[in-house]
């Protein structure tokens, strides 16, 4: 048992070490701050930031439109109609949509785009990433929310609140750390994802300066780099997946920060 | 509020009846057993055969669920019945840790160390030449990718068997163990067995991973040392082309559709199993 606690752990470890080792040694200021030039991918110069960039505006897009839809959601589902068909119809068809692979919301969104006349775009991106962030943010929400303790939304209503005022400022409140915490687990699960935004986001050189033009991101700036056959581009893209890494361990630990300074308006 | 509940459950409906639109071309022109038996594939001449990507995609997933049940297994009962406290606020975190890494980063690290190793050392140790592009080393890094999924949720349904039912097997007389083997698991079994079937459906649909390190030859492999093509990969890799011909962008989007009820069946089975441990311990 002890064994494969150290199998578990070392493959961690051997993850976070093989990437620091391998993409250190390429990285540089140059990567981080500048974008890729024409002939970056065959070993010209220049660097990753329309991908750094590119993630940002996709991740950012994606999250805002996912928030707008998950948190009515999980406060419906958890105030208005608990108990209700609609209820656990849209409980289950998100939990088969938690296990979806993201592969078919690329292609989902794909032809919704080809559909629509929208080429391969930040926009496409974006609502690819949405969706894919949609089941984990509304499955943390919806945890949450349940073990909101029913006499706290009771002594709000007998205070006289109205179903949404509770909603709004007492059960969000409370369940601000779960909050919190899904949504940045859902934005963390989104930088990293590729096959979503393989055909729905398409990739640049340059940062994209409307919704409808193509936009890079971090996992397929590794991919892309790792196709190349030049030894120095594929250093490049060690470096990239030690970028994103790192982004996406602080994204955690900033999570576990913010989740216990969220906890301070919650009520034991 | 409404409506926002009513879209976010309708996407999944939406996006199984847009694939099953889509694949209508190619189920009329094809009937299914040729599109899951037959080996040739050729585009070009509108013969579709999905035999050696359906193959091949099993081998790597049962693979990859051969070498991350047990230890998955062990741990979640490790964490859930044997560790002190503080053990487990170290260790828990590190398994959440391990399920935030994006699948390009696992992909890169198999590439980095697991293909130069099967190439390298396990392989020669075997007698067998490879290029290390294997479907083990796919399998190896879906276990690695599965295993904090399985960890999580079989930790949860253990720890969620009440505590009278050990309490009782202790008073019987059983040793730690034994109450853990008889007791506990046989009352967490379903919920284990959704946990692992979960693990499983996230493994069937993995992209980027496996795609980086399995070699995406499409042969029906014949050991574990050769090159596999997973269905993912496949689509992943073909996307561009697919557009062009409507033949070949039915195919694929019958690829994604079998994906798709794959996952919906394993994902139905596992929320029909958990629900059943929820009732059965329910606090009210």
């Amino acid at each position: 048992m002890i064994l494969s606690v150290i199998v578990v752990l070392g493959s961690l470890v051997s993850v976070l070490v093989v990437i620091l080792v391998r993409g250190a040694p390429a990285l540089s200021v140059s990567m981080l701050t500048q974008s890729s030039t024409g002939g970056y991918y065959l070993g010209g110069a220049g660097g990753i930031l329309n991908a750094i960039v590119g993630s940002a505006y996709l991740v950012c897009g994606a999250t805002g439109i996912a928030l707008v839809i998950s948190l009515p959601t999980a406060l419906y589902l958890n105030e208005y109609a608990s108990r209700s068909r609609l209820a656990s119809f849209a409980r289950q068809s998100l939990d088969v949509l938690w296990s979806v692979p993201s592969i078919i919301y690329g292609v989902f969104g794909f032809t919704i785009m080809v559909y629509f006349g929208i080429r391969a775009s930040l926009l496409g991106g974006i609502l690819a990433l949405a969706m894919l962030e949609l089941p984990i943010m509304i499955r943390a929400m919806d945890e949450v929310m349940r073990m909101v303790p029913l006499k706290l939304k009771e002594s709000s209503y007998a205070l006289g609140a109205t179903k949404l005022e509770t909603a709004l400022n007492v059960i969000v409140r409370q369940a601000l750390p779960g909050v919190t915490m899904g949504v940045l687990l859902a934005v963390g699960r989104a930088i990293g994802d590729a096959a979503s935004v393989l055909f729905t986001a398409g990739y640049t050189d340059s940062i994209p300066r409307s919704l409808f033009d193509p936009v890079a991101s971090l996992p397929l700036a590794v991919f892309f780099q790792l196709a190349t056959p030049f030894p120095e581009v594929q250093q490049r893209a060690y470096a990239s997946g030690l970028i994103l890494l790192v982004i996406v361990l602080s994204l955690s630990v900033a999570s576990r920060i913010l989740t216990r300074r969220a906890a301070a308006y919650a009520i034991k | 509020m409404l409506s926002a509940t009513i879209l976010s459950s309708l996407i999944v409906i939406a996006i199984a009846f847009v694939l099953l639109e889509k694949s209508t071309l190619i189920l009329t022109t094809h009937s299914l057993s040729e599109l899951l038996l037959s080996s040739s594939w050729h585009p070009a001449q509108n013969e579709f055969g999905f035999y050696p990507y359906i193959v091949g995609t099993l081998w790597v997933t049962g693979l990859a669920m051969a070498i991350s049940t047990v230890p998955s297994l062990l741990m979640s009962i490790y964490l859930a019945e044997y560790a002190q406290a503080r053990v487990r606020s170290i260790i828990k975190p590190m398994v959440d840790l391990l399920a935030g890494i994006p699948s390009v980063v696992y992909g890169l690290w198999a590439l980095l160390l697991i293909v130069p190793l099967i190439r390298n050392q396990v392989a020669p140790l075997l007698g067998v030449t490879t290029t290390g592009y294997t479907v083990l080393a796919g399998g190896i890094v879906l276990a690695v990718m599965v295993t904090p999924i399985t960890i999580s949720i079989s930790e949860e349904v253990i720890r969620a068997v009440p505590q009278p039912i050990r309490e009782a097997s202790m008073a019987l007389g059983a040793t730690r163990w034994q109450t853990v083997k008889h007791a506990v698991i046989r009352s967490a079994f379903p919920g284990i067995i959704a946990a692992i079937i979960l693990g499983f459906g996230r493994a069937f649909g993995e992209t980027i991973a496996v795609l980086m390190v399995v070699g995406n030859v499409a042969k029906v492999p014949a050991s574990v040392f050769d090159p596999a093509y997973p269905i993912p990969a496949l689509i992943a890799n073909n996307y561009g082309e697919m557009m062009s011909i409507p033949s070949y962008e039915s195919a694929f989007m019958f690829a994604a559709l079998l994906l798709l009820l794959i996952v919906l069946a394993f994902s139905i089975v596992a929320a029909v199993l958990l629900v059943g441990i929820k009732r059965r311990y329910a606090v009210g």
